[in-house]
């Protein structure tokens, strides 16, 4: 076991565990936040999607032992604290999810998307969105609810 | 009626944690000689909480909860189900408390299954609802000495008309409470309908979209160790030996039992790895070396070997379900005929949270579960003969369900959870990985449609659906004879469902039994012989020379099936000129108690097709939601897309070829088309709405590729992009 220093949600932690648990499980089970989801363990899903220093990345796939010095985790919990993020609140407005299980990963991917591409097309949505499967069958919802936040982050 | 001894006060300064309830029927509204006392809501709250019915709890302090008797997949039933009896009650269901139910006995069948939940509990969750509005408005009256036709409920309040007058649902209850409950209260015509049929938003959505809302993966219960499984890669193997050496040298492991999954029709061997945390017990797991005796699986469990055997059976008389005429003379002597087979493969479900469950046996000889299942009622029956406890003596929670379509409701998982609780009495989370869930089973079963059909005088005269495969009712159930029909084929390919009347016409069934465990998957049977159906009535069309859509409606005089074709042929512009390499392909099925059409375009796109638009058609009579009806729809135009142009699952040597997502494709987002989404307001009953829109999609894309390229598609899966 090993202690590791993380900030998460910009709250900083310190959790004692393996160097290899992917940084999925430290989120979960040790830091106590449940909304990232485990899908596949293998970077197929897209479930586990958290930003590391914004970036979206795969959290079953990253050992906490590999995570940049000072990395700043942003989970689902994280992006909408005190006011609900705007891709959260088109994902109410558009009704996108059935089960909801992989929204968490879908949002914190769309937020990624959006921040380096504030007014994507649909082709930049399919390529960005891709790594995300959702088997309720959400996909069209998800594509008119990122646009929908794209209007609404130009307000 | 009948009341507990104390006075309310001192019940209330007691703090009792229980209160008096009305124990009704769901159906018969006949109130029980001797009320039970109900358990308390809020144990911490100094309020009366009242079952006015097994549904509704109403305290005195004016909150309101609801139960919902059907767990959520995805579906949407912890809007439909107390959208029903909120309507009656005239509340909002924003200003009401939701309870899932937990398997008790009162709340009838709890099962989201079958696209059951609003056609199911349309009249008896309204009912409930009327009932309870009855008795809130007769103690009104009373205490205003006003007629009854002079009170109105509306928002949660009773009001005297023509009066500023009003209480509460809160001040009335406790008297409403003594009422004997109406056993026909009247219902709302829908015409009055204030949430049915209108489209709400559902309340649990922020929290599906802020990671606040919890499933049986997220479920954290104090001192609990973590389980993961390790399953033989043939299924049915047994274990000759077990090398835990370097499993438990794994930082966090605790202990390796070696254990059952039990499967509703029979038990294979498992080894548990127990650890501090779930990622110890995956480390652990794959330091394990087991030695497996597989048997004669390597030959049995082969899908080369079971489709072989189907495609045989294709060539015998299978067992008659049912006829009208004498087909077989008629096939032999008609001029213009066809025979082929269309096959479907084994399918995972794979929802995207895996099966998990967490059990506490505990020392008092009470229980505890958490456990995503689709039926609480039967997961509590299962978790009761897992661990010898009685039902009232095990507490049954059910958290969300991650999508399950139809996985959640086979509980081989909670049992063996149950297994490990029994041995390791403390709370135990067993977790299933992406592999075990791929490799594992049970799947929906690959099936074999053999067709034959002939045609006279530009119409189809003849037809014969011969359903061959593994059955689910015969393997899960063991309740098929070695001479009976699957019997439920009535409700998918019978032609009472298909309401095609064909002069001629024969089904029949063959059963080819296969090893390979499987079980309902979204749509059941018909998600297999909807596409040899649909796709043959087209080769039909063809070989008589008539339109498809055409060819059809020859066929059907039902109103309801007509109106469904006509409305997916208006809205996705059948008759449309198209341009080369473009083409339309329809089909229509019927399932669960509704309708569903789907017309599909697509163009050539080098070897194969691209997907242009999918238009579906639903007439499932009245409906909660139509947000609802919409996102189910769309949800099984993927999961229809996906069923026929993504790998299916196969067995070699007796092992799944599949583990993972990277071998058991799914659709992505850039795949998924266009698509749109009719809905019929036939006013009728209530109709399934979760699966109906599933068999319709592949055969569409069947026939819109035939008309686009001239390549008739006869097995899926099949590559869209490359169709030889």
């Amino acid at each position: 076991m090993a202690i590791f220093n993380l900030t998460v949600n910009g709250k900083k932690t310190k959790v004692d565990v393996e160097p290899d648990m992917p940084l999925l499980w430290v989120v979960r089970d040790f830091v106590g936040l449940k909304g990232t989801k485990f899908g596949c363990g293998m970077a197929q899903c897209g479930a586990c999607t958290v930003h590391v220093n914004g970036e979206a990345t795969r959290s079953c796939q990253i050992p906490v032992s590999s995570l940049p010095k000072n990395a700043k985790i942003t989970t689902i919990e994280g992006i909408g604290e005190t006011q609900l993020h705007a891709v959260q609140q088109a994902w109410i407005d558009e009704q996108v999810p059935q089960c909801g299980y992989c929204q968490s990963g879908q949002i914190m991917s769309a937020v990624a998307l959006l921040k380096s591409n504030p007014n994507p097309t649909d082709a930049d949505i399919d390529t960005y969105m891709s790594g995300n499967l959702c088997r309720c069958g959400t996909y069209d919802r998800i594509r008119k609810g990122i646009h929908r936040a794209a209007e609404s982050l130009k307000k | 009626m009948e009341h507990i001894n104390t006075s309310r006060r001192s019940f209330i300064k007691a703090g009792s944690l229980t209160g008096v309830g009305l124990m009704v029927g769901l159906n018969t509204f006949a109130r029980e000689k001797n009320p039970k006392k109900i358990s308390h809501t809020n144990p911490k709250s100094a309020v009366f909480d009242l079952e006015i019915n097994p549904f509704i709890i109403i305290s005195t302090d004016g909150s309101i909860a609801l139960i919902n008797p059907r767990p959520d997949m995805g579906q949407g039933s912890t809007q439909a189900a107390p959208s029903l009896i909120a309507e009656e009650l005239e509340v909002s269901l924003d200003k009401v408390k939701l309870i899932q139910s937990g398997g008790q006995e009162k709340y009838g069948s709890q099962q989201s299954g079958g696209s059951s939940t609003v056609r199911g509990l349309w009249n008896s969750l309204r009912k409930a609802g009327a009932a309870a509005k009855e008795m809130l408005i007769e103690t009104a009256a009373k205490r205003w000495n006003a007629s009854i036709a002079d009170c109105y409920a509306q928002d949660g309040k009773i009001y005297l008309k023509n009066s500023d007058k009003s209480f509460t649902y809160g001040e009335l209850v406790d008297d409403a409470s003594k009422l004997q409950v109406p056993r026909n209260p009247k219902l709302k015509d829908p015409k009055d309908f204030k949430i049915l049929g209108k489209y709400n938003k559902r309340l649990d959505v922020p929290e599906r979209v802020t990671g606040k809302a919890v499933y049986g993966i997220d479920i954290e219960v104090p001192n609990m160790v973590y389980a993961c499984m390790q399953h033989s890669p043939a299924i049915h193997g047994k274990i000759v030996s077990i090398d835990d050496s370097e499993a438990l040298k794994v930082k966090g492991v605790l202990q390796v039992i070696k254990t059952k999954r039990p499967m509703p029709h029979r038990g294979a061997d498992a080894v548990a790895v127990i650890a501090t945390n779930w990622w110890a017990a995956l480390k652990g797991r794959k330091a394990l070396k087991v030695t497996w005796d597989n048997g004669d699986l390597a030959k049995t469990m082969s899908t080369d070997n079971y489709f072989t055997a189907t495609y045989e059976a294709a060539k015998k008389e299978g067992i008659r379900y049912e006829e009208k005429g004498d087909f077989n003379a008629k096939f032999a002597n008609a001029k213009q005929k066809l025979e082929v087979n269309y096959e479907t493969p084994f399918l995972a479900h794979a929802p995207i949270e895996p099966e998990c469950a967490v059990v506490h046996v505990k020392d008092d000889g009470t229980a505890e579960v958490w456990a995503h299942v689709q039926g609480p009622d039967g997961g509590l029956a299962d978790v009761s003969r897992a661990l010898g406890i009685s039902k009232d003596k095990i507490k049954f929670n059910v958290p969300l369900l991650g999508g399950s379509f139809g996985r959640k409701a086979y509980h081989d998982y909670l049992n063996e959870t149950c297994l490990l609780a029994k041995e390791l009495k403390k709370p135990v989370k067993m977790i299933w990985t992406r592999e075990d869930d791929i490799t594992q089973g049970p799947y929906r079963p690959g099936m074999l449609s053999h067709m034959q059909g002939f045609v006279d005088n530009g119409k189809i005269t003849g037809f014969h659906h011969h359903a061959i495969g593994e059955s689910i009712v015969g393997q899960v159930f063991g309740g098929l004879a070695p001479d009976e029909s699957d019997p439920w084929l009535s409700g998918e390919i019978s032609t009472e469902n298909s309401k095609y009347e064909f002069p001629v016409s024969k089904i029949s069934w063959t059963n080819v039994k296969t090893e390979i465990p499987i079980v309902w998957w979204r749509s059941v049977y018909a998600s297999n012989f909807g596409w040899g159906q649909e796709c043959f009535i087209d080769e039909l069309a063809q070989l008589a020379g008539k339109d498809p859509l055409q060819a059809r409606l020859d066929l059907v005089k039902d109103a309801r099936y007509r109106k469904v074709l006509e409305t997916v042929a208006e809205k996705a512009n059948w008759k449309e000129k198209l341009g080369a390499g473009q083409g339309k392909g329809i089909a229509v099925f019927a399932s669960f108690g509704s309708i569903s059409a789907c017309c599909i375009t697509v163009s050539k796109d080098g070897a194969g097709v691209k997907i242009d638009k999918v238009v579906s058609v639903l007439d499932c009579g009245y409906y909660v939601n139509p947000d609802h009806v919409k996102a189910q729809t769309e949800g099984n135009i993927v999961m229809g897309i996906t069923a026929a142009i993504k790998g299916g699952i196969t067995f070699t040597n007796g092992v799944c070829d599949q583990t993972n997502f990277h071998q058991y494709n799914v659709m992505r987002l850039n795949e998924a088309p266009k698509m749109e989404i009719h809905i019929i307001d036939s006013g009728e009953n209530p109709g399934g709405v979760g699966e109906p829109g599933l068999p319709p999609i592949a055969p569409a894309l069947g026939n819109a590729i035939f008309a686009a390229t001239g390549k008739r598609i006869r097995k899926l899966p099949f590559d869209i992009t490359n169709l030889g």
